[in-house]
C-alpha cells in the first residue's frame, strides 16, 4: 500500500510516545516567551497610546453608503461639508460599493440633511444610506460590562473547572493561559491598529470561551494520563503531562484548524465585501484568539501546571521512583547487551 | 452475527431523536398554521433594516440609581408613547436591567423621536378656565379685537389675568378630539399657563402655572374609598402621597382651590402628564396631611391605571440616546446574504477539511454538522414565535463560529476512538470505550461554552447578547447531536463492513493507526516487543505496557474475540 506519510501516522508517533515534543521539559522557555509576549503586549498599546477605538467610544455620526459606484471620497467630505461645516469628517471606501462616512457628533435635523445629501452626492436611494448615531459612553458601557461579564465567566470557570478536575492548581493553570490569550491578542490588536468595536469585544470574549474550551479537553487527557501516578513507573508526572499533550496534538491542531476556516471565512467575507462591520470586527478577534488560545495550551497552561504541582510529595516521590528504576534498567540492560 | 444490544439501543435513540425533530417541526407547522409562527427565523433589524435607540434612562435630581421596577416603567412610558403615536411593530424592552431598547421599522419622524428621548414629565396645574366635554374646536374663535386682555400681572397660579389673548384663541382653537392632537401635546415651562386635553372626558382647560411638580408625589395607590365613619363606600379611589415640601404646597393649593365656589373651574387642578391632563379633580376639602384622595366615576381598572400614573410622576426619567442606528434594508439584506455565504463557505471548507482528515468518518461529520443545524434553526424560528427572538448579524455570526466548535466534538470523539483502536481494540469495542472517554471530556468542555454563553447573555449590551444566545443554543444543540446522532451512528456504522473491516478509506483503518491487536489469534497475547515505544534500550517500559493490560482488558480481548471470530485479527497479524 503506497501512500504519503498521513497525518493518522504522525497521530499514531504522538500516541505511542515515539515522537514527541517536548512541551513540559522546556517550559521555562515558553514561560520566558510568554512573559516577553505579554508584556510586550502592555508595552506596544501604551507607546502608540492607546488603542484605535472605534466610533462607539469616540461618540459621533457613521454613515454608510451602498450600491456606489462612483467610490470618490472628496463627494462625501463636501456633502457633509455643505450641511455641517465643522463636522470634520472622514470617508473611507470600506468595501467595493460601500462608503463610510464618520463624522462629529450630529443633530438630527443636520443627520437627515447630510443624509440626503450624501444620497444625492453618491447617486443612490436615500434607502441605501444607513445612518448611525452613538453617543460617547456607549462603548464604554459596553466594555465595562465586558469586564464585568469577563470576572464573572473566569471566576465562575474556574470553580467549575477546580471541582470538575478536583485540583485547583489546574484551574490556575488554565486561567493563566487564558489572561496570557487575552493579553496577547489585545497586543495584536494595538500593534496593528485594527479599530477596537463592540464588535470585536463580543469576539474577544467569545475567545474566552475557546480558549478554556480547549485547554478543558487537553487537561481531560492530562488527568487520564496522570490517574493513578503512584502505581505507575513509566514517566514521571511531568512527562505524563507532556505525553498527554502530544497524544491530543492531533486533536488540537485539527480543532483549530476547523474553528479557524468558519472565522477565516466570515473574516474574508467580511472584510473584502463588506467592509468594517460587526462581521469582520468579531471574526479578526476571534482568527487572533482561536490561534493563541490552542498555543496557549499547549505552551503554557499544560506546562504551568507540571510546573505548579513539581514539588508535591507525592510526585516528588513518583519521580524518585521512575529515576530509580531507569537507573536499574540502565544497568540490566548494559549487562544483557554487553 | 447476532443483533446484539448496543445496536438496538443505537436504533432507539436515533429513532428517539426522529421523535424530537418530528415534534418540533410539528409545533412549527402547527404554529404557522394556527397562529403567527414562520418557518424563517425572525430577523434583527441590522439584518432586516429599521431603527434601533439604545437609550440610557435618567433620573432629574435625586438619587441617580434605577431600579428594575422603575426602568419597567419606563418601558411602559414609551410604549405608550410609541404606540400613540402610530408606529407600529414597535419593540420597546430592557436590556441588562440598564437601558431601553426601542426597535422600530423605517425611520421615525423627529416627533416621535423627541416623544421617545422626552421625560415623563408630570404636574399639577390648576385649572383657570375649561371643563370636561368641550374638547371640540370653535368653529369662529373670538376676533382678536374683541378678546379680553388682562388687567394685571397674575398674583397667584389661579389668576385669570395668566390668560393673554393669544392663550384664549389657541383654547378656542384646540380640538381635543383629534387624537393628533393628543399625541402631539407639550407641556409648556413651568412657569407658564398652557392649554390642555383631557381625553377621558374630551375634556379642554387653560391651565396655570404649575404648583406641585410630580417629584413631590412620594407614592400612589388605589383601593376602596371610605366614608367619614371610616366604612367602605364601594366606590374606587386613588390615594396620593405627598413628601413633606409637596405636602405643604399641596396644602396652600387646596386652601386656595377650596376658596372658589363648586361649579366655578378654578375649584378644579389638573394633573397632566406629558402635556395631558390624566386626571381634573375639583378640591372638596383643604388637604393639610399630603394624602389627599381622588374619588369619581372610577372602575378598579381606571383607578389602578391613575395611580401607576401618579407613580410615573414620582420618577420623572427623562431618556438619552446612547446609541442610534438606522439601517436600510438594502445593507440589511446585503449583510444577511453575506453572512450566509460567509456560514456556508466555512462548512463547505470544514466538509472538505474533515473528509481529508477523516475519510469516510468525514460524512458523519458532516451529517451531525446538518443534524445539529436544523436543529438550531428549528429552535431559533420556534423562538421567534414563542419569545420574538431575533436573529441578528451577531447571531448569524454566533453560528457560524459554532460550526467549528461543534465539529470538534466529534474531532474529540474520533480521536479517541482512533486511540484505542491504536491500543488495538476492534472497532466496535473502539467505539464504546471512545465514547466512555470522549463523553466526559465532551460535557465538561460544553460546560464551558454554555458558561460563556450564559455569563455573556447576563451581563451583555447592545448585539451582545443574541450572539451570546446562539452560542449557548448550538452549545446545546451539539450535545444533542453527539450524543442522539454521531455516537448512535458510529455505533451502527462500527457493525458494517466497510468501517469494522477498517477499509482504508473508513478513517479507522487499524494498520494506519498503527495498531496492534490485543490479541493475535492462536492463543498469543500481544507481545511486549511489538509495542513501538517498546522497542530498543527501554525493557522496562515495555513490561511496564504489558502490565496496562489490566484483566479488564484481557476479559474484553477474549469477549471481542469469541464475537468477531480470529479471522480479521490474524489478518492483519499477516501483515
Amino acid at each position: 500500500m503506497s501512500k504519503l506519510p498521513s497525518f493518522a501516522a504522525f497521530g499514531n508517533d504522538l500516541y505511542t510516545g515515539k515522537r514527541s515534543y517536548n512541551f513540559v521539559g522546556k517550559a521555562k522557555l515558553w514561560f520566558i516567551i510568554a512573559a516577553a509576549a505579554v508584556l510586550l503586549s502592555i508595552a506596544i498599546p501604551v507607546a502608540k497610546g492607546g488603542f484605535n477605538l472605534g466610533i462607539e467610544f469616540r461618540g459621533g455620526s457613521e454613515f454608510t453608503v451602498s450600491n456606489v459606484s462612483n467610490t470618490d471620497v472628496s463627494g462625501g467630505e463636501k456633502a457633509v461639508a455643505e450641511v455641517a461645516g465643522t463636522a470634520d469628517p472622514k470617508v473611507t471606501n470600506i468595501a467595493p460599493g460601500t462608503m463610510r462616512i464618520q463624522t462629529e457628533k450630529l443633530s438630527d435635523d443636520q443627520t437627515i440633511e447630510v443624509k440626503e445629501s450624501l444620497a444625492d452626492t453618491y447617486g443612490v436611494s436615500q434607502d441605501e444610506v444607513t445612518s448611525t448615531f452613538i453617543g460617547p459612553t456607549w462603548g464604554s458601557d459596553v466594555s465595562r460590562q465586558a469586564l464585568v461579564g469577563l470576572v464573572v465567566f473566569v471566576a465562575l470557570a474556574a470553580v467549575l473547572m477546580a471541582l470538575y478536575f478536583r485540583t485547583w492548581k489546574m484551574s490556575v493553570a488554565a486561567v493563566v493561559g487564558l489572561l496570557v490569550v487575552m493579553v496577547v491578542t489585545a497586543g495584536v490588536y494595538a500593534l496593528s491598529g485594527f479599530e477596537v468595536t463592540p464588535s470585536a469585544i463580543i469576539g474577544f470574549l467569545t475567545v474566552l470561551s475557546y480558549s478554556l474550551y480547549d485547554t478543558v479537553v487537553v487537561f481531560d487527557k492530562v488527568r487520564e494520563n496522570t490517574k493513578d501516578l503512584d502505581k505507575r513507573t513509566k514517566r514521571t508526572f511531568a512527562e505524563e503531562v507532556n505525553l498527554a499533550v502530544n497524544q491530543t496534538l492531533v486533536r488540537s491542531i485539527n480543532t483549530s484548524v476547523v474553528a479557524v476556516l468558519p472565522v477565516a471565512s466570515i473574516l474574508f467575507i467580511g472584510a473584502l465585501l463588506l467592509g468594517a462591520g460587526t462581521l469582520k470586527d468579531l471574526s479578526l478577534a476571534l482568527f487572533v484568539g482561536i490561534i493563541l488560545g490552542t498555543i496557549a495550551t499547549i505552551y503554557i497552561a499544560a506546562p504551568l501546571y507540571a510546573w505548579l504541582r513539581r514539588n508535591e510529595p507525592d510526585i516528588r516521590k513518583q519521580a524518585k521512583r521512575v529515576a530509580e528504576r531507569r537507573a536499574s534498567e540502565a544497568k540490566g540492560s548494559t549487562a544483557v547487551s554487553a | 452475527m447476532p443483533r446484539t444490544g448496543p445496536g438496538s439501543a443505537a436504533k432507539k435513540t436515533l429513532l428517539w431523536l426522529g421523535v424530537i425533530f418530528a415534534a418540533l417541526a410539528l409545533l412549527l407547522g402547527g404554529g404557522s398554521m394556527w397562529s403567527n409562527a414562520s418557518w424563517t427565523p425572525k430577523l434583527a433589524l441590522d439584518l432586516e433594516g429599521g431603527t434601533q435607540m439604545i437609550l440610557a434612562p435618567e433620573v432629574q435630581g435625586g438619587d441617580s440609581e434605577i431600579t428594575t421596577e422603575q426602568l419597567d416603567q419606563a418601558v411602559e412610558i414609551i410604549r405608550q408613547r410609541v404606540d400613540g403615536s402610530g408606529v407600529s411593530e414597535a419593540e420597546i424592552s430592557t436590556q441588562s436591567n440598564r437601558n431601553v431598547v426601542v426597535s422600530l421599522p423605517g425611520v421615525p419622524d423627529p416627533e416621535t423621536r423627541e416623544l421617545i428621548q422626552a421625560s415623563a414629565n408630570m404636574e399639577f396645574r390648576p385649572v383657570l378656565a375649561g371643563g370636561g366635554g368641550q374638547g371640540a374646536a370653535v368653529t369662529d374663535p373670538t376676533p382678536a379685537e374683541q378678546l379680553p386682555t388682562p388687567s394685571a400681572e397674575p398674583t397667584d397660579a389661579s389668576d385669570t389675568n395668566w390668560i393673554s389673548p393669544e392663550l384664549q384663541t389657541q383654547f378656542e382653537t384646540t380640538d381635543c378630539l383629534n387624537p393628533d392632537t393628543i399625541a402631539n401635546a407639550e407641556q409648556a415651562p413651568a412657569d407658564q399657563p398652557m392649554v390642555a386635553c383631557e381625553p377621558g372626558t374630551a375634556g379642554k382647560y387653560i391651565l396655570g402655572p404649575v404648583e406641585v411638580p410630580g417629584v413631590d408625589i412620594s407614592t400612589a395607590s388605589f383601593g376602596m374609598a371610605q366614608g367619614n365613619n371610616g366604612v367602605s363606600t364601594n366606590q374606587w379611589a386613588v390615594n396620593i402621597e405627598f413628601n413633606g415640601e409637596g405636602t405643604d404646597k399641596f396644602r396652600s393649593v387646596t386652601e386656595r382651590l377650596f376658596a372658589f365656589p363648586q361649579g366655578d373651574p378654578r375649584n378644579q387642578f389638573a394633573i397632566v402628564l406629558d402635556g395631558q391632563i390624566i386626571s381634573a379633580p375639583t378640591v372638596n376639602a383643604v388637604i393639610t396631611d399630603g394624602k389627599p384622595q381622588i374619588t369619581g366615576n372610577f372602575t378598579q381598572e381606571s383607578s389602578e391605571a391613575l395611580s401607576e400614573q401618579l407613580k410615573y410622576g414620582a420618577l420623572p426619567i427623562s431618556f438619552e440616546i446612547q446609541s442610534e442606528q438606522q439601517v436600510s434594508a438594502t445593507l440589511g439584506s446585503d449583510q444577511l446574504k453575506m453572512g450566509i455565504i460567509a456560514g456556508l463557505i466555512g462548512l463547505a471548507l470544514v466538509a472538505v477539511y474533515s473528509l481529508f482528515q477523516y475519510r469516510a468518518l468525514g460524512f458523519v461529520t458532516i451529517a451531525s454538522l446538518v443534524v445539529a443545524g436544523l436543529l438550531s434553526y428549528l429552535a431559533i424560528a420556534i423562538l421567534g414565535w414563542s419569545h420574538n427572538y431575533r436573529l441578528s448579524l451577531a447571531g448569524v455570526a454566533g453560528l457560524i463560529v459554532a460550526i467549528g466548535q461543534t465539529a470538534d466534538s466529534f474531532i474529540v470523539y474520533f480521536e479517541r476512538i482512533r486511540d484505542e483502536l491504536r491500543d488495538g481494540r476492534g472497532l466496535v469495542s473502539a467505539v464504546d470505550n471512545g465514547w466512555k472517554r470522549a463523553k466526559r471530556t465532551v460535557l465538561a468542555s460544553k460546560a464551558v461554552n454554555i458558561l460563556a454563553a450564559v455569563v455573556l447573555y447576563f451581563v451583555a449590551v447592545g448585539n451582545v447578547r443574541g450572539f451570546a444566545f446562539t452560542l449557548g443554543l448550538t452549545a446545546i444543540a451539539d450535545l444533542i447531536v453527539v450524543f442522539m446522532f454521531t455516537h448512535p451512528t458510529m455505533v451502527l456504522l462500527a457493525r458494517t463492513k466497510f468501517f469494522g473491516d477498517g477499509h482504508r478509506f473508513s478513517g479507522l483503518d487499524p494498520s494506519k493507526l498503527g495498531a496492534v491487536p490485543l490479541y493475535r489469534g492462536a492463543g498469543r497475547l500481544r507481545n511486549p516487543s511489538d509495542v513501538p515505544a517498546a522497542r530498543g534500550k527501554n525493557k522496562g517500559a515495555a513490561k511496564e505496557a504489558e502490565r496496562r493490560m489490566t484483566i479488564a482488558e484481557r476479559r474484553l480481548a477474549e469477549k471481542q474475540e469469541s464475537m468477531a471470530g480470529s479471522g480479521r485479527s490474524s489478518e492483519k497479524d499477516g501483515e
